[in-house]
């Protein structure tokens, strides 16, 4: 059998070659060379760009069609709404400059094909042409750089609210823990030099104030309503804490503390019945089902989003957004499970 | 009078340059014409199809981890046969391998290919051909710059061999990830190597570009004054000045980091736990990597940019039969690129716990360098109004390039956007953004680039027919590939995820990987015909004529034959622009520039 594959390929570059043969020997016949672009070529290709556009802008429009809806549901964050009218306002803003010139580009290259009758028109430049066409992104781009800066100040600002929760974020390779101030509010200080087995996230035992700190998890609850401001840790390379139902994400630094707040919307419970999410787990279940999976829930999670080795993939923790009543019955239950103060 | 003397000397000099020395005190030898060669011609062919091979092994490690993503867990014959038993056991890629193999994917495509191959290919060839000089100012440091160029791939693709595996950092070989061989198994020796290769790398890439500054500044034929220079010229001239400040700094970057991972220092570490003990390093940042890369990260962007937008203003005049829309403003926006590419690398690092104030700046900064951008684009565009455009496949891949430029470059507004970025950072999102720019456009810049100057590189012509075969099979399986990838970035998906089979919340994405792996691998094969092309052409592409796309800048003027120093005779005299195309009262629709101007007539370049 593979034999006759063998002879199949030899038939095949010597039919290859005899053919290459004749097309060179047939050069010398030909008035017109093989390189040069002819009527005809122009012609097709002038027909091509047109067709391309075509076919491209539908291809930009079955897409936005089919998959949009597999976009990340409504922001379920004070500022994650915000920052979602931005993104819309931005995302029309492009779209129609990206259809309209493609489309002019494609057409141009259409109507303007070449054939050996036609001349071109010298124009090699136009000042107030390039006036506007200087101005009026300018002018776009001053409109999105200061809404997008004015929320980022509002964002990126120290948080205000006093009811806020404090939850530390504490990444290593490969796994997040979460850990909360206790009664007295205060996250104890930290020192790397302490981590074992029981102090995972290397807390200093000589700071009272981590004495009644709290660890969770696998999971970690956050109440609605109430602004939430993370620190982040990291144990040893850069780790990444990413909560895209939130629209928060922020590097988490070994060496450093970085924050993000936000205040979350939707508990947990009001997600799942929430029309865009039902519709979107029924797409998740769909797929599941064919590959025999069973169907979920839906649940915010806590991703890793920054290479760190090979488990990177692998890095998840699941966020409960409770009621004011919940989040309190869960906080002080973690206290009774795990009081984690070293006794000096 | 002292003057006279000096003046009358000089001419004598000049006299004397202009006629080419003679060839029997420059016997050439196998080794001295096609190996180390110190002339620009052949320098540039080296540095093409080394890039070319480089691209080779660049695809084929992302065909093998697309397949990975698309059909996670799957056995694939071709995987175990390219990876064998140890990264490839049972046709499954190792995940430590998929690191690794992303890793080098994207820094030979940015590095080897796309400025070794486009920079070092381009500018080598076009820069004294387009000046009217002989060859380069230094054609010894051209030469050193190719083959530490050579020693540079030879050295990264070695360390895709070694047990512990290559660099598995990301291209970005973020600390400490990229510091502690604990952490991963390629910063071992992998890291190591990358490192070496990359220091010479940067001395290779100096080299050339000191040369090529020098070399325009003070080699241009008389006549050529900057504002008759084509805008490849230009495009160059800026490339080498960004490389030649920004690259150093990357230099100083891995410098630190060769310290930190070799001799106890802690520029890059704090307070890290790993491998069950407590390192000694403290005060250091990772942070402070980031910046020193992104400081010629970003640069080096536009570094790869640049010449394909030049080769673009070339390649579309000449097809379009007219001049370059607005020259000066063309001049204009790639100096404003060219400075703002230096104030804007920090939108790489908003989410990396810097001061939000400084993330402001380069916002301010990122969408700034969006106007010359667009300035670019429309240009284009209206250069081929109104024109008689002639479909070479280089044309073709020239219209690509603005595309792709627009696609890519929108979707950089919104990822400018320091508000926005929050929640695409590290996404998909990002990937299909800098594809798009780099992966489409510049690629394109390239493809039209060999296309366009094949016959003055081997004096024959490349197949059309089978160009144009390659340019629509790449341009809409290109788009197949990183189009969809916006919209897994909208959903959430990670950038560098083994798989997204873990993550119950990415199942129904499926379908969008397997359109994208589909077209990937179609697309790779496709690329076999531009190979193919290339390759057979070199050797028994029919012969070409001097000047086969009738186009007016001075490489057209040469002799088709490869000789040392360009012109047989004294160097051209340049006259006009380069762009006298279809101009009202000539008889043929271009004038090359060594056409003397007429009575009353006004030179493009003067005004």
């Amino acid at each position: 059998m593979s034999l006759l594959v063998l002879l199949a390929l030899v038939l095949l570059i010597i039919a290859g070659h005899q053919l290459l043969r004749i097309v060179e020997l047939s050069r010398g016949l030909k008035k017109t060379k093989e390189w040069q672009i002819t009527d005809s070529d122009n012609n097709m290709m002038g027909k091509a760009m047109l067709a391309f556009m075509i076919l491209f802008l539908l291809f930009f429009f079955w897409q936005v069609n089919r998959w949009m809806d597999r976009s990340l549901p409504p922001a379920a964050s004070e500022h994650g709404a915000l920052i979602d009218d931005l993104w819309d306002a931005n995302m029309w803003l492009i779209t129609v400059v990206f259809i309209i010139t493609n489309f002019v580009l494609f057409w141009f290259a259409y109507k303007y094909r070449g054939n050996s009758k036609s001349k071109a028109v010298f124009y090699p430049h136009n000042n107030k042409l390039e006036m506007l066409w200087t101005v009026v992104p300018a002018v776009a781009l001053t409109f999105i750089i200061i809404f997008g800066l004015k929320y980022w100040n509002e964002i990126m600002d120290e948080s205000k609210a006093p009811d806020k929760v404090i939850v530390e974020l504490y990444a290593k390779q490969f796994d997040w823990t979460a850990r909360y101030p206790g009664k007295d509010g205060k996250l104890g200080e930290s020192d790397f030099r302490q981590i074992t087995g029981i102090n995972s996230v290397g807390m200093d035992t000589s700071d009272v104030a981590g004495f009644d700190d709290l660890i969770a998890k696998n999971e970690f609850h956050i109440p609605v309503g109430r602004e939430v401001v993370f620190s982040m840790r990291s144990r040893d390379v850069i780790h990444s804490a990413y909560m895209p139902h939130f629209r928060a994400q922020m590097n988490c630094v070994p060496g450093m503390i970085t924050y993000f707040k936000f205040k979350p919307t939707k508990t947990t419970a009001q997600m799942r019945k929430d029309p865009y999410t039902v519709m979107m787990m029924a797409g998740i279940n769909k797929a599941r089902a064919i590959e025999n999976k069973e169907p979920i829930e839906f649940d915010y999670l806590l991703l890793c989003n920054k290479i760190r080795g090979v488990s990177h993939f692998n890095m998840q923790m699941q966020i409960v957004v409770d009621t004011k009543e919940d989040y309190e019955a869960w906080i002080s239950k973690i206290k009774a499970f795990k009081p984690l103060a070293i006794k000096q | 009078m002292a003057t006279t003397l000096n003046t009358g000397l000089e001419k004598e000099h000049l006299e004397h340059h202009a006629h080419v020395h003679d060839h029997d005190d420059h016997h050439e030898s196998f080794v001295s014409k096609y190996v180390f060669s110190m002339d620009h011609k052949m320098i540039s062919r080296q540095f093409l199809i080394t890039a070319i091979i480089m691209a080779i092994v660049a695809m084929t490690m992302s065909i093998i981890f697309r397949m990975q993503l698309a059909w996670p867990g799957e056995k694939f014959g071709f995987i175990n046969a390219l990876l064998g038993d140890k990264w490839g056991k049972d046709g499954i890629l190792d995940p430590n391998m998929y690191l690794a193999l992303v890793t080098i994917h994207g820094t030979i495509m940015v590095f080897f290919v796309l400025t070794g191959g486009l920079s070092g290919t381009f500018s080598n060839l076009l820069i004294p051909y387009q000046i009217g000089a002989r060859d380069m100012a230094s054609g010894f440091l051209n030469m050193l710059s190719y083959w530490f160029f050579f020693v540079s791939s030879a050295i990264m693709l070695t360390s895709c061999f070694i047990d512990d595996g290559p660099a598995s950092a990301g291209w970005t070989i973020y600390p400490p990830l990229s510091a502690l061989p604990e952490a991963i198994p390629g910063s071992k020796l992998g890291m190591t190597l990358w490192l070496a290769s990359m220091a010479i790398f940067i001395v290779s890439s100096l080299l050339g570009s000191l040369n090529y500054i020098i070399t325009v500044i003070n080699l241009r034929a008389k006549g050529m004054t900057m504002t008759r220079l084509p805008l490849s010229i230009w495009a160059f001239l800026i490339t080498a000045i960004l490389g030649v400040l920004s690259f150093p700094v990357l230099f100083s970057c891995a410098l630190l980091l060769i310290f930190d991972r070799s001799f106890h220092t802690s520029f890059y570490l704090s307070d890290i736990y790993i491998g069950g003990r407590p390192l000694d390093n403290v005060g250091g940042s990772p942070v402070l990597f980031e910046h020193l890369f992104w400081f010629l990260g970003h640069p080096e962007v536009y570094i790869v940019l640049l010449p394909a937008l030049g080769i673009a203003s070339e390649v579309i005049a000449t097809s379009s039969r007219k001049p370059i829309f607005g020259y000066r403003a063309m001049i204009g926006s790639i100096l404003a690129i060219g400075f703002l590419s230096f104030i804007v690398w920090g939108h790489h690092m908003f989410m990396t716990g810097m001061n939000p104030f400084l993330g402001s700046v380069f916002v301010f900064t990122t969408l700034l360098i969006a106007i010359p951008s667009a300035v670019k684009a429309f240009n284009y565009i209206t250069t081929m109004w109104k024109g008689n455009i002639q479909f070479t496949p280089a044309m073709m891949f020239a219209i690509g390039l603005v595309s792709s430029f627009i696609t890519g470059g929108v979707t950089g507004i919104i990822l400018a956007d320091s508000t926005l970025d929050i929640n695409v950072h590290d996404t998909y999102f990002v990937v299909a953004h800098f594809h798009i720019v780099m992966g489409l456009s510049a690629i394109f810049g390239m493809f039209a680039g060999v296309y366009h100057w094949f016959p003055k590189m081997f004096l024959r012509m490349m197949n059309k027919k089978l160009g144009f075969a390659h340019f629509w099979i790449t341009i809409t399986m290109a788009y197949g590939v990183f189009f969809p990838m916006h919209f897994l970035g909208l959903a959430g998906v990670p950038r560098r995820y083994y798989t997204n089979s873990n993550f119950p919340m990415f199942d129904n994405l499926v379908d969008i990987n397997e359109i994208v792996t589909i077209c990937a691998i179609i697309g790779a094969l496709g690329q076999g015909i531009f190979l193919f092309n290339f390759f057979y052409s070199i050797f028994r592409g029919e012969k070409a004529p001097q000047n086969p796309w009738n186009a007016n800048t001075l490489e057209w003027t040469t002799p088709m034959a490869n000789i040392h120093g360009n012109w047989p005779g004294e160097l051209p005299t340049v006259h006009r622009w380069a762009y006298d195309y279809s101009k009202p009262g000539k008889e043929k629709d271009f004038v090359p520039q060594t056409v003397p101007l007429e009575e009353g007539e006004e030179d493009g370049g003067a005004h």
